[in-house]
């Protein structure tokens, strides 16, 4: 691994060239080792047209992107970690607005990571969705 | 006259009747591709086609997790039309998804979801993602799935 490369632009070069991510249309906002998640609203991700509601599995989708890359950008590890299992808690209605998120490595281990990971739309405050998420780093 | 809101039997057999359309009116589930394959009492199986644009891995090719919570989320929440006694629709609370071992690139993923349990306000499925059978999956889902308040607007295609 080149060292001149900073880890946010490795991780940026790394979402770069993820399918799911362009189909998402979400990046990420990276400043050091902290970053925001960012999905734009789009018509393809609503999940209930009646309510015009995000669908769930969009925010899953979008949350554990957002625990992976903050995981990448705080580990040293050469590849992505690999995911254990998710909870993902639905909070609030995810709105027809655009949705951000972020995430907080818990604990970082030699094999193992427990990363939470947050979404909001307006408000910070009222978190629509929220995730807890282990992963495989080794 | 039974009619699908009130009538379990003749709900099923309208959600059978639309099974094509059920994903096409669910604009992220008609993005991921996937659809519903068969409908039995609380029970519903779906197909996840393997699609390029889903791959969350771009060095082993394998279909992203995301897809696979999707699937599942939104199978559980077919299996609760599938039994609830009076239609309501239903909103996910949680969703937990274990992964037991990796997709393989270029193959379709084959789920179930299974409503297991009812109360008053509160839905409780399980669910599996394989290529085969449950014997060997890919991923399990639990969730728990609120059951909100009477709707009536029941239309043909509408996602139970």
């Amino acid at each position: 691994m080149s060292e001149t490369i900073s880890r946010g632009d490795q991780l940026k070069a790394f979402l770069d060239q993820v399918p799911i991510v362009q189909t998402l249309g979400m990046h990420c906002d990276i400043k050091g080792d902290d970053m925001v998640g960012v999905l734009p609203f789009q018509n393809k991700l609503i999940g209930n047209f009646t309510i015009k509601a995000l669908h769930g599995g969009a925010m899953g989708t979008f949350l554990e992107m957002t625990a992976m890359a903050q995981l990448f950008l705080v580990s040293d590890a050469p590849r992505p970690a690999r995911t254990i299992n998710i909870t993902v808690d639905y909070l609030r209605q995810g709105k027809a607005q655009d949705l951000y998120a972020r995430a907080t490595v818990i604990k970082l281990g030699r094999r193992m990571a427990s990363v939470r990971a947050e979404a909001w739309q307006s408000e910070r405050d009222k978190p629509v969705a929220a995730l807890l998420g282990h992963f495989l780093v080794g | 006259m039974s009619d699908p809101i009130n009538d379990l039997d003749a709900r099923i057999a309208f959600m059978r009747a639309n099974m094509e359309n059920m994903m096409k009116v669910t604009p992220w589930a008609n993005e991921m591709g996937f659809k519903v394959t068969r409908i039995e009492k609380g029970h519903v199986w779906g197909v996840q086609p393997f699609d390029e644009k889903l791959i969350g891995d771009p060095e082993t090719r394998v279909i992203h997790g995301g897809v696979i919570t999707t699937l599942l989320d939104n199978l559980c929440g077919s299996s609760c039309g599938a039994a609830l006694k009076e239609f309501r629709f239903v909103a996910t609370l949680d969703l937990r998804i274990d992964y037991m071992r990796p997709a393989e690139s270029g193959r379709d993923i084959l789920a179930e979801a299974e409503c297991y349990h009812i109360t008053k306000s509160v839905a409780f499925c399980r669910a599996w993602a394989y290529h085969e059978t449950r014997d060997k999956v890919i991923a399990t889902a639990q969730g728990a799935f609120a059951i909100n308040q009477p709707r009536t607007n029941l239309k043909p295609g509408s996602q139970l």
